[in-house]
Parts: C-alpha cells; structure tokens; sequence
C-alpha cells in the first residue's frame, strides 16, 4: 500500500490573514484522495482550529500531518506558554482572547472544544513556559 | 444530453496556444496540447472565464444564432433581467419588450415575473426548512455555481436551495401560456432565453435537478442588442408600462444581491460574485466559518449577471441603471397561484460528481497522491504553465493519471539537456584517436546522444486528444 505520506507546515506567529491556510491545503488533498466529505470536513475543523490557536496563543509553530490507509494524524507543536488549565480550556466557550482577537472573529471559547469534537482521537501534552503538542486522530473510513 | 455538457468552444484557428486562459480557468479544466486549448469537459463549469480572457478570441460561446426562431411557428421571448440594463437612458423596460416583438417574436415572457415567483417561494421554503440543514441555503440562479458544487463541494450539496432557476420558471410559464393560446404541437412551439451567460446555455442543454428544460435555445444578449436598440429608437415614446409583468424584486435579480434582498423577511444574507471570490465563500461555508447565516447568493460573474460574458455594457454601469429602472417599479406584480407552487421546486437531487479523485478508490487514490507528493517536489514550482498544465502540481497531477509526461517540463529539459552535454565533455576525455575502435565508440556515443536527445521531445505528441 506504499508509505504513509507525510505533510509538513510552519505556522506564522500574529499571522491572523494566514491561519487556515495549513488545514486549506490538507483539505485539498483528502478531497483529491476522494475522502468522505464529512471526514474531511472533521479534519479541516479539527486542524483550523489548531492552527489558530498556535497564531494566537502559541507564537507559531509546526504542524505535521501524516496520511495513513487508516487514519489521519495532525500533530501541532508549539514552543509557546503551555495551557495553565487543560481541563477548563477543554470547557465550551472559555476564552483567554483580548479583543484585538476577538474583533477579528477569533476568540469565541469554541477552539479545544470543536478539536474535540471533530477529532476521534486527542492528546493535549502540555508544560506550562514550555510548549504544547496536541496530537489528534480522524479515523479513516472508506465512504 | 451529456451531463458534463459545456458551452465553450474553441476556434483552433484562432487559439495561438498560449496560457491566458490556462492560467485563469477557476477549475483548472484547460490543457495545452499540441499548442491549442484543449478542455476537460469534467471539469469545466461554462462560467465563461476564458471567453473574457483570451486575447485572441479563439473561445466561443455555444449559444444559437438569432435566426432560429424561424424554426417554429410560434416563438415567445424570455429577456434574462440583465437585458433591461444595457441601454442608456432606458426609464421603462416595456419598450425593450415591445421590440423584442418587432424583431419577429410572437410573445415575451419576462424571466424577472419568473424571479418574483422564485422569490416568494424562496421565503416560505427557507422559513420552513431552516431548521433542518447545517449552514445556510444557497441559491441556484448561476448554473455555473452549482456545478462547482457538485464536482468539488459535495458537503455543500444539501444547502442548495431546491427551486428552479428563474429562467426555468419563466420558460414552464411561457410555454402553458403559448399552449392554451395557439393550441400548437409542443415542437412547433420555441422557447427562447436572451442569456448573459453561456452558463445558462449549458443549463438550457443539460441542466441540472430537472429532467429536461423547457428552454429550446439561447441567444445572446450581444447578438440581439444592436437589433433592439434600432427598434427601439423607432419605438421611443409608445411604452406602457402596464403591460410589465414584473417589479423591483424580479429585475433586480439581474445584478449581484438582487436574489438575496429580494427575500425580504431575511436580512442575514450573504452575496458574493466573481467566481473567485464564490470559491472562496464555498471553502468557508465547507469548514462552517460563518454562523448565523440565512442565505448565501452566488454569482460566477462579477456583478452578477450584468457581468456575463454575452452582455455588452460594464458590469457596474449596469447597475448604476438597475437603480434607475427600479424606481418607479412596484415592489413586485407576481404572486404565487393555485396550481404552480408544484411547479418551482427542483425535480432531483443534484448529485456529487467526483471528477477530481485520483483514483477510483481511496487505496488507488492514497497511492497516487503520494506519487503526485513526489512528482511534485522534483519540479521547479514555478508554475509556468508552458507545460500545458496550469500549476507544477496539476502537472504532476496529471503525470500521476497518464496524461502528461515529465518532458514537458521545459525545466526537466533543460537539465536532461545539460546532462547530454556532460556526457559529451566525458567521451572527450576517453578518446584516444590512435587508439583502435575509436571511431566505432565515436559512433556509439553519437548514436546514443541522438537517441537522448530525441527522448527530449518525447510526449509532445503524444498526449493529444
């Protein structure tokens, strides 16, 4: 079934106009592999969301993605301030954003809840000063 | 008719080959081979892009000829709303109506009363069904934008607002008006649309969630301006506007926002136009970036349909006289009767068209995209486009299917080129001319370098088709 084919991004810090542009171009890609449109969609998600929060919070940072014939894994790795509190991150609606962010639409609490509920597997590894690695996983199932 | 019908044409004689229209096909449905614009008719979505762009005319649209209404014996005529605003100065659309008459048509019908139709039954739909999807309903005036969806946002397919097209209605109408007047046979009957757009001949021919069109053929606005504007100058001063059959809302569909205000009750609408700008607002409707939407109005050309290509007058000055006309106009004169509330909705669903898979299955398709990954990567990501393909990943896209070769990269050539003549400084080197069998390896190597530099020129020819 040959490799697992990997795909790899930088994400900008305070690059507000860029973000998205990482999970536009996986998208892309799943849709050319004729992924299920609603696999794609939890990946796009799941991954736009990531990639907001690095602009936002996490000073930028990497995000690679490997495809394999079962799943689909994004891990995002920042060297940012960590997150103080996962499980209250992890509450709908819980925002740290100031307004700058938030008169650019971003901020609305909804980030760590929607890669949650978009991915079938999360894994928040964080160390306050230190950095984040969130690791998720959408299954991949033939539509 | 052919589902993937489309309704541009190319004049071979015409096209110099070169990457105008290449590079900005929205859907990347143009190739260059053997020097001319070839179309994957997959692929291309009639929105006329490359009939606006190319410098040498050589794209046509496939729209009838004008003298078709001498095929029936009875003709009515269906202005698309954009028609009103070609004409300077015009204050009343009646007179545009009344030469249409003049120019041989037995009877016009108004696609605008057909928009007021779509509108009232737009409102009533969305207010009952708007609980029951994700996201907002869109509308399907442009054909061209609901083609795009059904080849590249199926998870969109279920905003599509189920009704006709306007022009649709109005045709149904028409024709049921011409019947119960002339009682003729249906084919002695035409129904013809003055268009904006080619994407509504590719509509009229093979439309999408109806089963047949009504429409029997298209003309263009550009073919029957001059006629009407020297009827209408013989005309002037005897128009009566009582005679209109529509008001605000249904000729303001003719420019961009006209549809979405014409739904009255819902002010969280969304109209954008241009069909880049479309794909931009159809990527984000796909990851749900917009919330609290009604109503999202797409149109493929600029403007709206003021913009199509088949029109003569800018765009924007077009709807500067959209303004203009509307004022003294009622706010509607259609409503909706017993008996054609059955009519509007769309007869099917429109079904998603995988046409950019890579493969026939994920497996096959998994495999290719990490060959078009590679592929990808040894190119010079230039994008060029004097490969024929638009984009060095269309290129590889293309090597991938078996469509294209990697020496039509003039890149990849030049570098095949420069090892030829490294091998050339190497049998320098190792000639000794006193020693025996050298010409015969003299021979050899100019053989092979013949050999390597027909390879060269491999896949020039043949990819045609």
């Amino acid at each position: 079934m040959g490799e697992n084919i990997e795909f790899k991004y930088t994400v900008e810090n305070g690059e507000f106009q860029r973000a998205g542009e990482a999970s536009s171009d996986v998208k892309q890609k799943l849709k050319a592999m004729g992924v299920d449109p609603s696999i794609v969609r939890k990946v796009a998600i799941a991954m736009y969301e990531g990639e907001v929060n690095m602009v936002i919070h996490a000073n930028g940072g990497e995000i690679t993605v490997t495809v394999d014939p079962d799943k689909i894994k994004m891990v995002l790795d920042d060297v940012g301030p960590g997150i103080p509190d996962v499980e209250k991150a992890m509450e709908p609606g819980f925002s740290t954003a100031d307004d700058n962010v938030r008169s650019l639409g971003f901020g609305a609490g909804m980030g760590l809840p929607n890669m949650k509920k978009n991915s079938d597997n999360i894994n928040i590894d964080t160390t306050p000063g230190k950095g984040t690695k969130i690791t998720m996983e959408v299954d991949l199932k033939e539509a | 008719m052919d589902q993937f019908y489309h309704a541009v044409l190319l004049d071979r004689d015409k096209c110099m080959g070169c990457t105008t229209c290449l590079k900005r096909c929205p859907t990347e449905a143009i190739r260059i081979r053997q020097g001319k614009a070839k179309i994957n008719k997959e692929f291309c979505i009639s929105c006329g892009e490359c009939i606006r762009v190319c410098p040498h005319h050589a794209k046509i649209s496939d729209h009838d000829r004008i003298d078709v209404i001498k095929d029936y014996e009875y003709t009515v005529a269906l202005p698309a709303p954009s028609l009103y605003m070609q004409f300077n100065g015009l204050e009343d659309q009646s007179l545009v109506l009344k030469a249409l008459l003049e120019l041989g048509f037995n009877d016009v019908y108004e696609v605008s009363a057909g928009a007021e139709l779509v509108s009232e039954m737009s409102r009533d739909y969305i207010a009952e069904h708007k609980d029951q999807i994700e996201g907002p309903f869109i509308n399907t005036a442009c054909p061209s934008v609901v083609r795009l969806i059904r080849i590249r946002f199926p998870d969109l397919l279920p905003n599509i607002l189920p009704l006709k097209p306007p022009v649709e209605v109005a045709a149904e109408m028409a024709l049921e008006q011409a019947v119960k007047k002339t009682g003729l046979p249906r084919e002695k009957i035409g129904i013809i649309f003055i268009t904006p757009c080619p994407s509504k001949v590719a509509y009229a021919r093979a439309p999408l969630g109806v089963e047949k069109s009504e429409i029997d053929n298209c003309i263009a606005i550009k073919d029957v301006y001059p006629l009407l504007l020297h009827h209408m100058k013989k005309l002037a001063g005897s128009e009566d506007a009582d005679k209109l059959m529509s008001g605000k809302i249904g000729i303001s569909w003719g420019a961009r926002g006209g549809e979405a205000t014409g739904l009255l009750t819902y002010h969280n609408y969304l109209a954008a136009d241009g069909i880049e700008n479309v794909i931009g607002v159809l990527e984000d409707l796909e990851d749900r970036k917009f919330r609290d939407l009604d109503f999202v109005e797409l149109n493929a050309c600029n403007g709206g349909c003021v913009g199509g290509v088949l029109t003569v007058e800018n765009a924007y000055i077009a709807e500067t006289r959209l303004k203009r006309l509307r004022k003294y106009l009622p706010v509607s004169k259609q409503r909706i009767e017993e008996g054609q509330k059955e009519m509007i909705p769309l007869e099917r669903d429109i079904e998603f068209q995988p046409v950019y898979n890579l493969g026939t299955d994920i497996k096959e398709s998994f495999i290719r995209l990490n060959q078009l990954e590679r592929i990808e990567k040894s190119l010079p990501g230039l994008d060029c486009g004097t490969c024929g393909a638009p984009t060095c990943r269309a290129l590889a896209r293309d090597i991938v299917l078996g469509e294209a070769s990697e020496n039509h990269c003039i890149y990849y050539l030049k570098e095949k080129l420069r090892k030829v003549s490294d091998d050339i400084d190497g049998l320098d080197l190792s000639i000794n001319c006193s020693q025996e069998g050298s010409l015969q390896k003299v021979r050899d190597f100019l053989g092979k370098i013949k050999e390597d530099i027909a390879s060269l020129d491999d896949g020039k020819d043949e990819y045609e088709g």
